[in-house]
């Protein structure tokens, strides 16, 4: 298993970085290494896709915890059944197409769409449909990436034993106290794992910024494909993923490093 | 600690919206498989089902649900073996890159898919291999295989470890260990990974689309009807392809139902 991953994982990223190194345009690892496509990437702007990705997936991960935050206490302390029918509905909804259900936001927002086609029938009000701007965006990644920050969060407040909640109460902590000073603590492993996998997946994605965005943000994943596809400049493209990789990467570890894989996965303290 | 009876209810409705929000766009989505127009506005005027028939008939469509299949098919059976040792590794046994182990795992699923797929592309050029669906199988399993490694790691957690040791002693060899107390109690873990490495391969995106070659699988076909030009078979080619999840997620939970109800029955023996 170990080997597997080390040709089918490791081995490419290598591959990535070397190409990262090559001149412009080539298609092989045989020339000299120079660093022109590092030049390139801070001289041309292409900064900017970087801070606009990451941008929005620190504004969607910061949304989906408030959002998530509620939910996730009630599935994890409250409901009974219902917490039951709502994991699987929306585990049901991991399994279609993101493209599909991106594609469904854009019927449901677009001019003519389903909200407002349906308000201009019943009212005659009308607005420009809600697309092609960077609220849209975030809210997408918010939507796309909504399963991965719940999970987690109710993984860990599930680890919040309820004796120190109600000793925290019974010694006269306010709500806000006991949200502050013991579930958010206490769930910190679940918290990590949770804000980590949806800012990580959000930096690198393309189809949000794509079909709900249009043309008004370029995102870093997309110029790495561009430069791949249309641009034709394998090294360009490779620094970009590098850039994109080290980042995201040193975050992942610095995260999982942090966490107990045995805890939380519902193993015994050892 | 008791919750007022209002907060309970606020937090039931925020549940239902949150339900709602996450099925809003599926709705959309069916509603407009279902419009007559060849341009969708909302609301719709006339409904119809012929763009199913023209779905299906088209030997396109035809071409794509066969490639995304096979695809899938593969990466499930190969994930359920791989997952199911990864898990005892994972899990079970202690040994000593055990830690290291666990992170590596992880950092695939925690990875960009789309620089996943591209980063597989250029490998296998470098190694020259020229990219079909069966490149994409094993793209889809960089990702997927991990995952069903979590799936059944979490269902290995929990059973107690002293169950082999005691057949170990009473002199059970390890193949006798694994058939008869590991393997059953780790396969609906199994199943359930299975279940899982199928929909998400089926309904995969970012590495196909750089993992394919000439090749094209569903979601991708998807996704360049909708970049590029509206096609009035998109809604419903879509709404096929949750039908077909959705068809193989029921059967799946019903293999989970016998099997726990031909383990409850052996136990009652």
């Amino acid at each position: 298993m170990g080997v597997v991953l080390l040709i089918s994982f490791l081995a490419p990223l290598l591959v990535i970085a070397v190409f990262s190194v090559m001149p412009q345009k080539v298609f092989s690892l045989l020339h000299l290494p120079d660093f022109s496509s590092y030049k390139l990437v801070f001289t041309q702007g292409y900064i900017k896709s970087v801070v606009w990705s990451f941008g929005m997936a620190l504004a969607s991960t910061v949304m989906l915890f408030v959002i998530c935050w509620p939910l996730a206490f009630g599935m994890a302390k409250v409901f009974k059944g219902f917490g039951l029918f709502i994991t699987i509905a929306v585990v049901v909804t991991l399994f279609v197409s993101e493209n599909i259900r991106l594609f469904g936001w854009v019927l449901t927002l677009m001019k003519g769409g389903l909200i407002e086609g349906h308000l201009r029938a019943w009212t005659g009000l009308t607005f420009e449909g809600a697309l092609y701007n960077v609220p849209v965006i975030v809210f997408g990644l918010v939507y796309a990436y909504f399963p991965f920050m719940l999970f987690p969060l109710i993984q860990g407040i599930a680890m919040v034993p309820d004796d120190a909640r109600q000793a925290a109460a019974d010694l006269g902590a306010s709500r806000w106290q006991i949200f502050y000073e013991v579930d958010l603590p206490l769930s910190a492993p679940g918290i990590v794992i949770g804000s980590l996998l949806s800012f990580v997946l959000a930096a690198g994605a393309m189809a949000e910024s794509k079909l709900l965005g249009g043309q008004t943000v370029i995102v870093i994943a997309d110029e790495i494909e561009t430069a791949f596809t249309y641009g034709q400049n394998w090294p360009l493209g490779s620094a970009l993923s590098i850039i994109l990789i080290l980042i995201i990467g040193a975050l992942s570890i610095f995260g999982i490093n942090r966490v107990n894989l045995d805890l939380i996965m519902g193993g015994r303290r050892s | 600690m008791k919750m007022s009876r209002s907060a309970r209810i606020a937090l039931t409705l925020y549940g239902v919206l949150a339900i709602l929000f996450l099925y809003l766009p599926i709705i959309s989505v069916g509603f407009a498989s279902v419009s007559k127009a060849r341009y969708l506005t909302f609301p719709i005027k006339r409904y119809a089902t012929k763009w199913y028939g023209k779905a299906i008939e088209s030997s396109t469509v035809q071409d794509l649900l066969w490639t995304s299949l096979s695809v899938a098919l593969l990466v499930t059976v190969i994930s359920m073996v791989v997952g199911f040792f990864g898990a005892l590794a994972f899990a079970r046994y202690q040994w000593r890159f055990r830690g290291v182990f666990q992170k590596l795992i992880l950092l695939p699923i925690f990875f960009p898919q789309a620089v996943l797929g591209l980063a597989l592309l250029l490998w296998f050029n470098a190694l020259g291999i020229i990219p079909t669906w069966k490149t994409a199988v094993v793209a889809h399993l960089v990702w997927i295989s991990p995952i069903a490694t979590l799936i059944i790691a979490i269902r290995a957690y929990s059973f107690d470890p002293s169950l082999e040791e005691a057949a170990r002693d009473m002199g059970a060899s390890t193949w006798i260990v694994m058939k008869e107390i590991t393997g059953p109690l780790l396969w609906p873990g199994v199943v359930s990974a299975g279940l899982f490495a199928f929909l998400l391969s089926w309904g995969n995106f970012p590495l196909s689309l750089f993992t394919t070659g000439a090749d094209s699988t569903l979601p991708e076909w998807l996704y360049a009807k909708m970049v590029s030009g509206y096609s009035p078979l998109v809604p419903s080619v879509g709404i096929l392809s949750i039908v077909t999840s959705i068809v193989l997620l029921l059967s799946g939970v019903i293999v989970m139902w016998f099997i726990r109800a031909r383990s409850e029955t052996s136990n009652a023996r």
